[in-house]
């Protein structure tokens, strides 16, 4: 739903995936820990503690700078954003404010109507994670509420897009290749629960913007953005305003609502952090060497595995899954690309997903083998998703999957080759039992083959090849007498 | 060798909050002096309470790099001195804890904010003690109980483990009775701490020493001008004659940018301390909220009950300045003043090796006196342009007016924290 009446712009949050917080040691790997186990006087803001910056956060934001075509800036500088709330140890966080690590750049993403298309951005810069509430009971209601500083200090990048995405649909897609990049960069990870977080600003022309906070998921963006969509829409049809203010999402029902006026009327009060020196990293950025970034590695696929844009598009979108692809075909690419490329990215995607399981609990030989087997016509397409279906169930039910051969063996789903005589007998069976079928077909009806080919593979199990069964059953209905 | 001191001293000053009847110590430079350290200095398991009701009962659970390098180098941590709340102040009566009192003179404050090390070193409670200096407080208290104070260059001594006021203007800084002893103390706080990404690696090594020939020294008008007590100032130009026997030769110059001082001074100070005190919300340590609230309203009130009247005042100051709309007419201006500060020295040193003047424009007040915030801060005038200008100060005594110490205050180039304890040492064998 590309229209040109939506404006959205994003401002993403993400966790780089250092080993060591912003401004102290602890580590950054708390989410198996207990609450407050990562934490020191620096992230607990104890009185006196002092922030001494992270050097290695600061390469990864520069890495993802140059990625995306920014600008480091000569100078930047930490400011303080002062608020108050039980999650924020400072009652402060350290960001950046009028001095931004890196300003400008781009991301090309794949527009609606086809094609790439840039969404500018506008800058990039570093700041802490706050800690986070866990509340007993309701928000505004509960009787207490628990804080967990293990996530304070966590270094964080803000990626702030210009307006110039049109749809939902290319805000997700802007998300995902973002998402892409920076694991790419090995500087994210997203697995990590919680390691993105998204605002976006939505408007229709010519009406106010409607900032939605608090989105953290890639479905969510669209999601949330999609009911704004409508809900501005409405609005405007009805010949109401649209309000100018904050709304938060609410992931569970996918809708949005409308904050509180006290949280929007925030004077963060910004001033440059006393503590920390301005930072002069520019000179760092011809040092940086980017790995291959996914567009190169879309143009990598199709060129050395003969990928379609399409494939490759969907292929290279997550580091993990190109990983697989690679290895799947690593023993055989010439034969293997294309049949791979296909049952990946048509076929396996959407089994996980189904099941709701990650790339990386299949075995890549697994996968090669499957191919190969379909690639040497021992088994037909559609036993080939059923060994798929059995292995990725086993992996599910945390069983080791076995081999596509000993499936194939235990549940006889090799294709019967050169001895049709099993074929013919179920062919015959069915013509027997469908004689309205056979005059349908006879009197030139739509349909009544492909009704009588399912017939046969049904019987068959789905072992039947399908060309072969085809050329089988109209020669025997030819032959047959009226 | 290591051991522990007894320390069980009256304390009819009010000089400390905490006193550390027995205090561990090792071997060293400092082996088995007791040192007082100022209440706004964290010290591991001993209350430090910047003498707000907001800390109380808090005990950090880490030590100031200071106080590792006090006791790395043997010192006994003897206790915690009474202070201005949070810093701020300039005659200790804005304790929670109560007044600390001048030794010189029980019914005069003993200046601040570090009242409380300067009375107990100028006692004979301590050899020595660390204070911190913000816009004087190191200063102010030395030259008021006629005792020796150092506020060094900004960055020459680790602030990590120093309860920020603000940040950009304060360093931890020596005291003690003569001018070897603070160059002692000196030597051992001194130096590069990875904790502090604003310490420098500018270790101080120095041996005081007593010849300043040829040195020349500034004395600006604006020292001796309107508001400074004659009897001072008559103090003082005797100092400076003295000075002038020993070989150094003077030079009169002006500061025309001190015009602007004080106010870059309040307004850059109160907006640092309004975001560093923020966090104070009984959260995570001091008074628990009352939790049938909501946190906003228990906020509220905590910071009402917890912060003294002057503190409230400053974070209300800043807190304004820095807001939406004001932060160009205030905080931002006041850096531009804090800049022709720094340059108007950084002029001056190119002609002169040290600036000497009154520490203070008076002698300490009675308590009580100053009742009117602004005559306070207007007492700050001579301390805080080394401060916004991040160089080194020192106040040293310089005779008696009223029957109180004066204090000659001798300030330098930025990391010649050895010439000003030169300048000081060299008077003071003078006069001795």
């Amino acid at each position: 739903m590309t229209d040109d009446q939506v404006v959205v712009g994003l401002e993403v949050h993400c966790q780089l995936d250092t080993k060591s917080k912003l401004f102290c040691g602890c580590s950054t790997d708390y989410r198996a820990d207990g609450p407050n186990t990562h934490v020191c006087p620096i992230c607990l803001g104890l009185p006196g503690a002092m922030p001494v910056l992270n050097k290695r956060a600061i390469e990864f934001a520069m890495k993802v700078a140059k990625a995306l075509n920014c600008s480091v800036l000569h100078e930047s500088e930490f400011s303080r954003k002062n608020y108050f709330y039980p999650d924020l140890d400072k009652a402060y966080q350290i960001t950046q404010y009028d001095k931004p690590l890196a300003e400008g750049g781009y991301l090309e993403i794949e527009s609606d109507e086809g094609g790439e298309r840039k969404i500018r951005l506008t800058r990039i810069h570093v700041e802490e994670d706050p800690g986070r509430l866990v509340h007993m009971g309701n928000a505004e209601r509960g009787r207490y509420s628990l804080v967990d500083y293990n996530r304070a200090g966590i270094p964080l990048i803000e990626i702030v897009s210009e307006p110039d995405m049109r749809s939902p649909k290319e805000a997700r897609k802007f998300l995902n290749k973002l998402r892409a990049t920076l694991e790419y960069l090995g500087v994210f990870d997203s697995d990590k629960e919680g390691s993105l977080r998204v605002d976006a600003n939505i408007s229709i022309k010519g009406s106010e913007r409607v900032e939605v906070k608090n989105i953290s998921s890639y479905k969510g963006v669209e999601k949330a953005l999609t009911f704004e969509v409508t809900r501005q829409k409405n609005l405007i049809r009805r010949g109401q305003r649209v309000e100018r203010e904050t709304r938060h999402f609410i992931e569970g029902s996918g809708i949005t609502q409308s904050s509180r006026s006290k949280e929007q009327e925030h004077d963060y009060r910004y001033f440059p952090e006393p503590d920390l020196r301005p930072l002069q990293v520019q000179s760092w950025v011809d040092g940086i060497v980017l790995p291959e970034l996914p567009d190169a590695r879309r143009q990598r696929f199709i060129d050395q595995y003969g990928c379609s844009l399409n494939h490759a598009r969907t292929l290279t979108g997550e580091l993990k899954l190109a990983n697989f692809f690679e290895k799947v075909v690593a023993a055989d690419p010439k034969g293997l690309s294309t049949l791979a490329a296909t049952w990946i990215a048509d076929t396996l995607i959407g089994e996980l997903n189904y099941r709701d399981m990650g790339i990386d609990t299949v075995n890549p030989a697994l996968m090669t083998e499957l191919v190969t087997l379909l690639k040497q016509d021992r088994i037909t397409d559609k036993s080939g998703v059923e060994v798929l279906r059995v292995i990725l169930d086993q992996i599910k039910n945390k069983e080791s999957p076995e081999t596509p051969s000993a499936i194939i063996v235990r549940l006889s789903l090799a294709k019967t080759t050169g001895d049709d005589t099993a074929l013919k007998a179920a062919i015959k069976e069915v013509l027997a039992e469908q004689a309205k079928a056979i005059e349908d077909y006879r009197a030139g009806k739509n349909g009544a083959l492909n009704f009588l080919v399912g017939q046969v593979m049904k019987k068959t199990r789905g072992k039947a090849d399908p060309a072969e069964l085809n050329k089988l059953l109209v020669s025997m209905l030819d032959t047959m007498e009226a | 060798m290591a051991g522990e001191i007894r320390f069980e001293p009256a304390d009819r000053f009010n000089a400390f909050l905490t006193i550390c009847k027995t205090a561990p110590h090792g071997d060293g430079k400092l082996a088995g002096i007791p040192v007082a350290v100022k209440d706004n200095i964290s010290t591991a398991g001993i209350e430090t309470t910047c003498a707000s009701k907001i800390l109380k009962g808090y005990i950090p659970p880490y030590d100031a790099h200071a106080v590792t390098l006090l006791k790395n180098a043997g010192a006994a941590i003897a206790g915690k001195t009474n202070m201005d709340e949070f810093g701020m102040g300039t005659t200790t009566e804005n304790s929670a804890f109560g007044p600390t009192l001048n030794p010189c003179d029980p019914s005069r404050v003993p200046g601040g904010s570090s009242g409380g090390s300067a009375a107990a070193v100028a006692s004979g409670m301590v050899r020595m003690a660390l204070g911190t200096d913000t816009g004087g407080s190191i200063r102010c208290p030395a030259a008021f109980c006629g005792i020796v104070g150092l506020k060094p260059t900004y960055g020459r001594v680790s602030r990590y483990g120093l309860i920020a006021y603000a940040n950009s203007l304060e360093q931890i800084g020596p005291m003690a009775k003569t001018v070897s002893d603070v160059s002692l103390l000196m030597q051992v706080i001194a130096g590069y701490d990875r904790h502090d990404s604003t310490s420098r690696d500018k270790p101080f090594t120095h041996t005081p020493s007593a010849d300043i020939k040829g040195k020349k020294v500034g004395i600006p008008a604006e020292y001796f001008g309107e508001g400074v007590d004659p009897a001072v100032a008559a103090s003082v130009h005797t100092a400076v004659s003295k000075l002038e026997e020993l070989g150094a030769t003077t030079v009169p110059c002006s500061i025309p940018s001190m015009k602007y001082a004080l106010a870059a001074y309040y307004v850059t100070c109160t907006c640092e301390a309004s975001s560093n005190l923020a966090r104070f919300d009984g959260v995570r340590y001091g008074p628990a909220p009352d939790t049938k609230k909501s946190w906003h309203d228990a906020y509220q009130e905590v910071r009402r009950e917890g912060f003294g009247t002057e503190v409230r005042r400053r974070i209300m100051l800043g807190t304004f300045a820095l807001s939406s709309g004001y932060y160009g007419k205030y905080y931002a201006k006041a850096q531009i003043a804090r800049e022709n500060v720094r340059n108007d020295f950084a002029r001056l040193f190119k002609e002169v090796d040290v600036i000497a003047g009154p520490t203070m424009p008076t002698v300490a007040f009675k308590l009580g006196e100053k009742s009117d915030p602004l005559s306070m801060y207007l007492a700050d005038i001579l301390t805080v342009p080394a401060n916004l200008a991040g160089i080194p100060a020192i106040s040293v005594p310089c005779g008696i007016a009223g029957g109180m110490p004066v204090g000659l205050q001798i300030m330098g180039r930025p990391f010649e924290d050895e010439t000003v304890i030169d300048v000081a040492y060299a008077y003071e064998q003078a006069v001795i």
